[in-house]
């Protein structure tokens, strides 16, 4: 456990109009780890995917990516091009255009327009276009128009279009969300395989999935840090099954 | 993007093809032929192709950025009152006060000196990068605050009506140095050609038929590229490219850019057909009507905006001589059906009839194929 911070949250604090979404939230995330991220809802997952985005500022406190960038100082597309990649709960696809076009405009490279005018696809590119399809089980729909998916397709694309960002980190909302058994199995193995080479933050609701996840699980409620370690550690958690699975 | 499709050669062909078939009709037959066609109807038709080349600019913004402009006459406006400045210069001392240097409305005035901002328009190129260049500035300074604070939606059309509106006011007023409420007419001639003749008429017809295929040529190669399917993204999905790395406002100021160019050429055309430009060129509604051109022919083909533009001022030339009151009326009638029938437009029934046919499929097969040989010489 000597793995250099990739990600630390220190003491974010959000609030809507008087509502503390966030309150003093502290995380830390290794290079290369997978923590799985669970909570009732309102617990403040979603809100501590849009800080660490770019999406929202915070009240008070720091989010440190690698060694020294601070994240709530930057925009959504810097922080993109840092290397977080986002995936959100409702898959969002580019659906009038076709499954290797929305790979193709999520490879990582040059996002000006006056590249994107002249830009040619590169062998390289479609290389890596079709290593990406048959990582994410599309290759056989490679020309469909995404809107043409089923939903569990549009989740994998949209988890191949986070591959293809090349991303250092991954923010996944809620991956197994409306998928059958078998595309849930599918998912958790994807998961892993990706994180044999980047760093995941899960977020999750369903604790057989979380589970055969195997990874570190993190329990937030009403803003901030619950309970940390294992799935077995949180789930003999008296607090944790007061708040959320003694339910 | 770069081989020709059906769609374009078409559209080339009906735009090339028809102008070069009216300029044979009307040069090389005689005037009392059934065939021939008057000097006037040519006009009509340069006309209606310079409202094409507007709702062309509007197609690229609306139809594949998702900005719902209310405002683009304004930018065909800007351009043909470039081009009116360049035809006042040419009148030199033939106007009606037989001043060399300062156009009628001027000497009217009592002004002695021409105004600062009036040198150079006496030399043809000059005006022809202001005819672009003032349309595309106005687009950058207004698009740069409009889109980096992320106003979009009916907000937007909202403040492009009023940007038109305002530059109404503005050109009404004699002080601007525009010819005020009447503008500028009287024109004589264009790089020394007299306008009024057929030959003339003829020749500025063609010349908007070239500069149409170039623009709708250009307008393919930019939806075609890897900016137009950025462009498709932030149109439907803005948040998700933000999330990928992209700065949504930097492509749609592109766009908004090259679009207001494009309008300000379509305008610089009109005027001299038309003989006239006046501060009523900025009129909203102008502006709303060339959207319903867009909506009629389809929005997001491109083609369908040129169809749209010529079918509408088709009608809107034969209603308004034969029942001039009920124009607005049709108009609007139009439009509620089209949104209601046709969302996507006249084009938008034979896509729906073409989506999925066989050949399309063959390719793609054949495409496939292809990659997954590049796949393998990469991989190894």
């Amino acid at each position: 456990m000597s793995q250099p911070t990739l990600l630390y949250l220190d003491g974010i604090t959000v609030s809507f109009d008087g509502f503390k979404a966030l309150k003093g939230l502290s995380l830390v995330l290794e290079e290369g780890e997978m923590r799985a991220v669970i909570g009732p809802n309102g617990a403040g997952k979603t809100t501590m995917m849009d800080v660490i985005t770019g999406k929202t500022k915070p009240d008070s406190g720091r989010a440190v990516f690698g060694v020294d960038t601070d994240l709530t100082r930057l925009d959504e597309p810097a922080i993109a091009r840092l290397g977080i990649g986002r995936k959100f709960q409702q898959p969002t696809v580019f659906e009038p255009l076709s499954v290797r076009d929305n790979l193709l405009l999520a490879l990582a490279g040059d996002r000006s327009p006056r590249f994107a005018l002249a830009a040619r696809e590169t062998p390289v590119e479609r290389g890596r276009i079709e290593e990406i399809l048959l990582t994410i089980r599309l290759a056989p729909e490679r020309y469909r128009r995404a809107g043409e998916l089923s939903h569990g397709q549009k989740q994998w694309l949209e988890i191949g279009m986070l591959l293809a960002q090349e991303p250092k980190l991954l923010l996944v909302d809620e991956p197994a969300a409306g998928m059958t058994d078998a595309e849930t199995a599918d998912t958790a193995e994807l998961l892993r395989e990706i994180n044999r080479s980047r760093s995941l933050v899960v977020v999750e609701h369903d604790m057989a999935f979380v589970r055969s996840l195997a990874a570190r699980v993190t329990v937030l409620h009403e803003g901030a840090v619950l309970a940390e370690g294992s799935i077995d550690h949180v789930q003999n958690d008296p607090r944790v099954i007061e708040v959320y699975l003694g339910r | 993007m770069i081989y020709p499709d059906r769609a374009t050669t078409v559209t080339l062909g009906c735009v090339l093809g028809g102008a070069a078939i009216l300029a044979v009709l009307n040069q090389l037959t005689p005037a009392a032929s059934a065939v021939h066609v008057p000097g006037f109807a040519v006009s009509l038709v340069g006309k209606y192709l310079c409202y094409a080349i507007l709702a062309l600019a509007i197609d690229l913004v609306w139809g594949y950025a998702g900005i719902l402009t209310l405002g683009h006459a304004a930018f065909f406006a800007l351009g043909g009152y470039a081009m009116g400045m360049y035809l006042m210069r040419e009148i030199g001392a033939r106007g009606v006060y037989g001043n060399p240097t300062l156009p009628d409305f001027m000497v009217f005035l009592g002004w002695k000196h021409l105004p600062w901002y009036w040198h150079g328009f006496s030399h043809f190129g000059f005006a022809l990068t202001m005819v672009v260049l003032v349309p595309g500035v106005l687009a950058a300074v207004f698009g740069w605050f409009a889109f980096r604070s992320r106003v979009s939606g009916v907000y937007l059309s909202i403040i492009t009506q009023a940007l038109t509106y305002a530059l109404m006011l503005a050109f009404f007023r004699n002080e601007m140095g525009f010819g005020g409420n009447n503008g500028m007419t009287d024109f004589k001639d264009i790089l020394g050609v007299p306008l009024g003749r057929d030959s003339a008429s003829v020749g500025l017809m063609l010349v908007t038929a070239v500069v149409l295929s170039a623009a709708f040529l250009l307008a393919r190669a930019i939806t075609g590229s890897r900016f137009g399917k950025v462009l498709v993204a932030v149109r439907d999905a803005e948040a998700r490219t933000r999330f990928l790395g992209y700065r949504p406002e930097s492509y749609k100021l592109t766009v908004w850019v090259i679009s207001a160019m494009l309008a300000g050429l379509g305008g610089a055309l009109y005027v001299p057909q038309v003989g006239i430009i006046n501060p009523s060129e900025f009129a909203p509604a102008n502006s709303i009507e060339a959207v319903i051109w867009v909506a009629v022919g389809g929005r997001g083909t491109l083609a369908g905006a040129i169809l749209g533009a010529v079918l509408v001022n088709l009608g809107k030339t034969w209603l308004t001589s034969a029942l001039p009151e009920i124009w607005l009326f049709a108009m609007g009638g139009l439009f509620i059906l089209v949104t209601v029938f046709l969302p996507r437009g006249i084009l938008g029934l034979f896509a729906a009839r073409r989506s999925s046919t066989a050949p399309e499929r063959e390719s793609a097969a054949a495409e496939s194929a292809a990659a997954e040989t590049v796949v393998r010489e990469v991989t190894g």
